[in-house]
Parts: C-alpha cells; sequence; structure tokens
C-alpha cells in the first residue's frame, strides 16, 4: 500500500502530522482547481459543436466566413480547430498548476 | 511508368520500411510488448495515436462519405475528433497514472473486482473483432484494386506483414511501425488535396480553397461551396450545405450520433491503450495534445476533399456522351463501383437526384481513391495513395489486435486460469494470442460476414456505453463502487446491445426508434443510463473500501511512481 508520497498504509488519520495535513489540503485544492480548469473547458467543448455546429446550424448559416456559410464551417472545420486548442490549453495550464502544487 | 508500376513500387518500398522498422524494435519482455516499456516520446505517441485511430475507413471512406452527405457528413468529422478532448481531460492523464497493462485490467483493480474486469474483458475483445475484420478486408480491397491480385491473397500478405510486427514486435513494434505508417498515410493523403485544391481554386492549402473561390470554367470567380450548392440544387440532389432537408437525417439523430461516436471514441481500448505507453501523467496529456493535431490534419482536410471530388465530379460525367468518358471511368466501372446504365438511349450520362432519371451510380468508397485520376494527377501520386491506405489499414489492425491479445494472455490467462505463468511465459501466451487473432481477422477479411457494415454500430455504441461512464466515475467519483460499475455496465450494454440488434437484425423499422434516435446514435442514450445506474446503485450499496479511495487520490495526482493496489 505504500505510495511514492511514503505515507504508510497503516496510518490513521489522528496521527497525521502537520506537514501531512498540509499536504493533503495542497492536493485537495489542486484537484479543486483541476475541476475548474476541465469544468470550462468541457463547457466549450460542448457548446461548439452541439451548439454552433448542430442546434444554431440554420440561424449561422445565414452569415459567412469567405465562402463559407458559418454553421457550416463550424461543423466541418471549426470544431476541429476547436477541440485542438482546448487540448492544448489544458496541457499547458496543467503544466503550471502541476509545479504549483509540486506534484510533477 | 504505368499506375501499377508505380503502385508495386510504392508499396514495396512502405513495407520494406514497416519491416526494418519492426526488427529494429521487437520487444523482450511482457511490459515492452503490452506498453512499449512506457517509454515512447509524446510526439511519437501521438503520430502513433494517430495512425492507430485513423482506419481505413478514416482514408478511404470518409471523405466519399461527406462528399455524398454535404452538412451532415459533418457528424463524423466532430464526432472523431471531439472524443479526444475527453480523453485529454478525462481519462488519459489517470489511467496512465494507474499503470497498469490493459483496460479491463484498470477496471478490475479500481472496482475491486474480477467480474467487473471479465464483463471488460469480453466488451474489449469484441469491439476489437468488429473493428480488425473491417480492416483487413480494407487491405483486401486496395490490394485487389490497385495491384490486381485476387483479395484473397491482398488478405494474405496484409496478414503476413502485421503477423511479423504485431507478434515479434508487440507495442514496442506496433508503435514505432505506426509512426512510420502515420508518414506514409499523411503523405498520401495531403499530396492529392493540395493539389487539387490549387487546380481548383489556386490555394494550396485546402481549409482555405475550401471557402474560396473557382479559378476556372464557366463558374470561375463564385465560391466553391456557393456553386456547388447552386449545382447540386439545378441537379435535383439536396443543397451541399444545407442542414436539414428532406431524406436526410434528423436534427435529434445528428445530435445522438456525434455524441455517440465522440464517447465511443474515449472508450475504446485501443485508443485507450496508446496512451499508457507514454513515461508518465503529464506525459498523456502532451500526447494527446500532438494526436488531435495529427488527427486533425486529415479530419480538416477531409470535408475539402469531399466538396471538390463532389465538384470534379458532377463538372466530370454529367451531361457526358457515354462515349467520350475519361479513362477513368471505365477502369472504375470495370470493378462494379461506377455503374451505368442509358435509361432515356440518348448515350448521355445524367447525374441527377431523381432516382427515376438517374443514370449513373457512384461507389461512396471510390471518391478517395479515384480522386486523383478524376483530377489528373500523375500516376505516382495515385499509387501513393495505395500505399496510405494500407498504411492506414495496417496500423489500425496491429493496434486492434494487440488488444485482443494482451486482454487474452493478460486479463483472462494471467490473471484467471493459470496465476503463476512467469514473465517469460505470458510473453509467448501474448505472442501466440495474437498469432491466433491475426489468423482469424484474416479468415473475416477473405470471409467477411454479410454483417460486417451492420455491427459497426456496436463498436462504437458498447464502447460508449460499457467503457466510458465507468472509466470517467473510476476516476471522479470515490463513491462509485463495484455493485454500481458491474450493473451500470450491465445494463448499459444490454440496453444499447438489444436496441442495435432489435433494428438491425430483428426487423424494428424507423417509426419505432427512441425519440428519433437511431441504432448508431443509440450508444449515447446507453451512456447515460450506465451513468445514472452506477451512480445510483453506488449510493444504496456500501462504500468502497479504503485501500481503493486511497489508490483514487494517488491516481488523481500525476507525479512518478506506480499506484500500488
Amino acid at each position: 500500500m505504500a505510495t511514492e508520497s511514503g505515507h504508510p498504509p497503516s496510518q490513521t488519520h489522528d496521527q497525521d502530522s502537520a506537514a501531512e495535513r498540509a499536504s493533503r489540503e495542497n492536493h485537495a485544492s489542486y484537484w479543486r482547481s483541476n475541476l475548474r480548469l476541465m469544468a470550462a473547458l468541457l463547457a466549450v467543448w460542448f457548446m461548439v459543436p452541439f451548439g454552433l455546429g448542430i442546434v444554431f446550424v440554420e440561424p449561422l448559416n445565414e452569415f459567412h466566413l469567405g465562402g463559407f456559410p458559418l454553421g457550416f464551417w463550424f461543423a466541418q472545420q471549426g470544431s476541429i480547430y476547436v477541440f485542438f486548442v482546448l487540448v492544448l490549453i489544458y496541457a499547458v495550464m496543467m503544466r503550471r498548476l502541476d509545479r504549483e502544487h509540486g506534484v510533477e | 511508368m504505368s499506375i501499377l508500376t508505380w503502385t508495386y513500387i510504392t508499396v514495396g518500398l512502405s513495407f520494406a520500411l514497416y519491416i526494418c522498422v519492426a526488427i529494429w524494435s521487437r520487444a523482450g519482455s511482457t511490459s515492452s510488448f503490452y506498453v512499449a516499456g512506457r517509454g515512447v516520446h509524446p510526439v511519437a505517441n501521438g503520430m502513433a495515436t494517430a495512425a492507430d485511430w485513423m482506419s481505413a475507413a478514416s482514408f478511404i471512406s470518409m471523405a466519399g462519405l461527406i462528399s455524398f452527405m454535404g452538412y451532415q457528413g459533418g457528424l463524423y468529422l466532430m464526432g472523431w475528433t471531439g472524443g479526444y478532448v475527453l480523453l485529454a481531460l478525462l481519462l488519459a492523464p489517470y489511467l496512465r497514472k494507474f499503470g497498469r497493462f490493459t483496460v479491463p485490467e484498470f477496471v478490475g483493480d479500481r472496482y475491486d473486482s474480477q467480474l467487473a474486469r471479465v464483463v471488460a474483458v469480453f466488451c474489449a475483445i469484441f469491439v476489437s473483432f468488429v473493428y480488425v475484420a473491417g480492416q483487413m478486408r480494407g487491405v483486401g480491397v486496395v490490394f485487389s484494386r490497385f495491384l490486381e491480385v485476387p483479395v484473397e491473397v491482398g488478405v494474405m500478405i496484409g496478414v503476413g506483414l502485421v503477423f511479423v510486427y504485431a507478434v515479434l514486435g508487440g507495442m514496442r513494434g506496433i508503435t514505432y511501425t505506426q509512426v512510420a505508417q502515420y508518414t506514409v498515410l499523411i503523405v498520401a493523403f495531403m499530396i492529392p488535396a493540395v493539389a487539387i485544391s490549387e487546380k481548383l481554386t489556386g490555394h494550396w492549402i485546402p481549409q482555405i480553397g475550401f471557402g474560396a473561390s473557382l479559378v476556372e470554367g464557366p463558374n470561375a470567380g463564385r465560391y466553391l461551396l456557393e456553386t456547388l450548392d447552386a449545382v447540386q440544387r439545378d441537379l435535383g440532389f439536396p443543397e451541399y450545405t444545407a442542414a436539414w432537408v428532406g431524406g436526410k437525417k434528423s436534427m435529434v439523430d445528428v445530435f445522438a450520433i456525434t455524441l455517440a461516436l465522440m464517447v465511443g471514441t474515449a472508450g475504446l481500448p485501443h485508443v485507450i491503450v496508446r496512451f499508457y505507453t507514454v513515461r508518465n501523467a503529464a506525459a498523456a496529456r502532451w500526447s494527446a495534445v500532438w494526436a488531435l493535431l495529427f488527427i486533425g490534419i486529415l479530419y480538416s482536410t477531409a470535408p475539402a476533399v469531399a466538396s471538390f471530388a463532389r465538384m470534379n465530379l458532377i463538372q466530370t460525367v454529367d451531361g457526358r456522351e457515354y462515349t467520350e468518358v475519361p479513362e477513368w471511368f471505365n477502369t472504375w466501372e470495370r470493378t462494379g463501383l461506377i455503374e451505368f446504365d442509358d435509361k432515356n438511349a440518348d448515350g448521355k450520362i445524367a447525374f441527377v437526384g431523381d432516382p427515376e432519371k438517374n443514370e449513373l451510380k457512384v461507389d461512396r468508397d471510390i471518391i478517395v481513391l479515384a480522386n486523383p485520376e478524376i483530377a489528373g494527377l500523375p500516376n505516382w501520386v495515385i499509387a501513393l495513395v495505395a500505399a496510405g491506405g494500407l498504411a492506414a489499414a495496417l496500423s489500425t489492425a496491429a493496434g486492434l489486435l494487440l488488444v485482443i491479445s494482451s486482454s487474452i494472455s493478460h486479463d483472462l490467462l494471467k490473471s484467471f486460469l493459470w496465476k503463476d505463468l512467469d514473465d517469460k511465459q505470458e510473453l509467448m501466451a501474448a505472442r501466440i494470442a495474437a498469432a491466433f487473432a491475426v489468423v482469424v481477422a484474416g479468415y473475416f477479411g477473405i470471409n467477411p460476414p454479410g454483417y460486417v457494415a451492420q455491427v459497426v454500430a456496436f463498436a462504437f455504441g458498447l464502447a460508449a456505453a460499457s467503457f466510458f461512464p465507468v472509466l470517467v466515475l473510476g476516476v471522479f467519483d470515490k463513491r462509485t463502487n463495484r455493485q454500481g460499475a458491474v450493473a451500470g455496465m450491465g445494463i448499459g450494454i444490454l440496453f444499447t446491445a438489444s436496441y442495435i440488434s432489435y433494428f438491425k437484425f430483428f426487423g424494428g423499422v424507423e417509426s419505432q426508434w427512441l425519440f428519433g434516435i437511431s441504432p448508431e446514435g443509440i450508444g449515447a442514450i446507453g451512456m447515460v443510463i450506465n451513468f445514472v445506474v452506477t451512480l445510483v446503485v453506488s449510493r444504496i450499496t456500501p462504500p468502497p473500501p479504503q485501500h481503493v479511495v486511497d489508490l483514487v487520490d494517488e491516481m488523481r495526482l500525476p507525479r512518478e511512481g506506480p499506484v500500488a493496489s
């Protein structure tokens, strides 16, 4: 059961030292930041293809991007670019978060 | 030189390359065989993932499908790329950190349940076999059309090649061959796309040419898509960019299919397992970035190719005298993939929307394969497309075969039937299982069961309705326990499988569709059901043991080091 961080499995909560409580708090705050970032990115992940590319495709097709009707562009081009940007942002932001919390 | 000579050269050279790579990178241990020793660079893994993912269907069929579907073809583009966002954010880093060899192994350890593991093994093997049969068939078809050998011989050659590098090289051999195969397939896809884009619109970048104006012909100066809409309308086809017109899918159905494809992608074991091969969780996140870049290059080009091909096809054939058709027309007619039936006996080809008057049938698969010929590109480009199609099919087949072999040797043999297997014996068992799987796949390639096309919906539907919810909740919900996971997977699979079976095999009709959702999209509902059942059952049964909760806590931290069980 021993993990890299060195907690022996038998350790019970009332024996925790202050350092271990701080470490747990640090991990919890790391996880909360991760969840917030994920929620924001997943909201975009959902809105762009399903909102702009499917549900609102007809009203958006009234607008044009060069020769593309806009809704059509989101369905066949834009969504893919947005997906790439989302995973890129996630990798960059998480690298920073990993360092801030010393969990790399 | 003729197309045939060029094809022998490109295919021969690319095969020689794969064999060299495989010999250089063969596996010597189970870790090397299952997960390439976990030392693959994120960029290399990104390329390998892209090749692993993009199958004969992506390379050969997808642009053709979009060409015939217009706007709605976008569901494949969004569905097959959006899943990578889910993988990168929800699964890849955590499953990598967990540090097992297979997906069923994760399920078994996280839920502390051999039953859950067996259910997962069954799904993994089923999904992978469905997929791999199609790949071997694709290999045979490319061989028969381009190298003029019978389909059977083509499949045997493909089986032999995959045998060499999957059985000997395992994941390590597969990974580096996939890097080579990605290079071949992307070059083969992009060269004709760039050349055709330049020819039609004057832009070298197909993604820009797609939205630009035509440079020659009667419609010069007019936007390509606007022209295509007008031409389609004149011939009685639905407009190319129109979304919801008669005879097409409904909005609800497009929504559901797109979601099912995304979630199914994120739940496919052969894709997930690629992220096991990198050094750590952070590398898994970067690996997903590279994978999506490499996949995105082909996926953003494919719809451009689809519209160029549609334009070229209509301009070349409609209203033309049958005696004056270009050579490619007759070549493909001989294969039965183009059929001309002069209904009004005027000697001219009528390619129109009205099925009573339409005289031309064009198989979707030839759009990519014949596109360079239709556009009048040189013979070596046409030959390159054959090598690219083979690279796409072989790389996907190898990844799937590895999942099958590791499921058998690691999840069934080592953990159930023969627990005292040592590393060397397990490696031998994995090779034998891989060899067995290659032969079975080859058999189905030569004798395709009539229902291959029908069961493809199963692969994504089952991956979406079985794996995805249990994997995500395994990471993000500590309260999810064994009872919840088994119930969720069981009911998700049961619902999805019965829905698909009913409509594909037992005569269900469209008017009976639940909420207007076709069998292709039902995995989305199956997934929701799985989530709900898992969450509810987990909360009315005892919480998971403390050691599992500790396991989840450790899995959420990207730092290096194994998660013990």
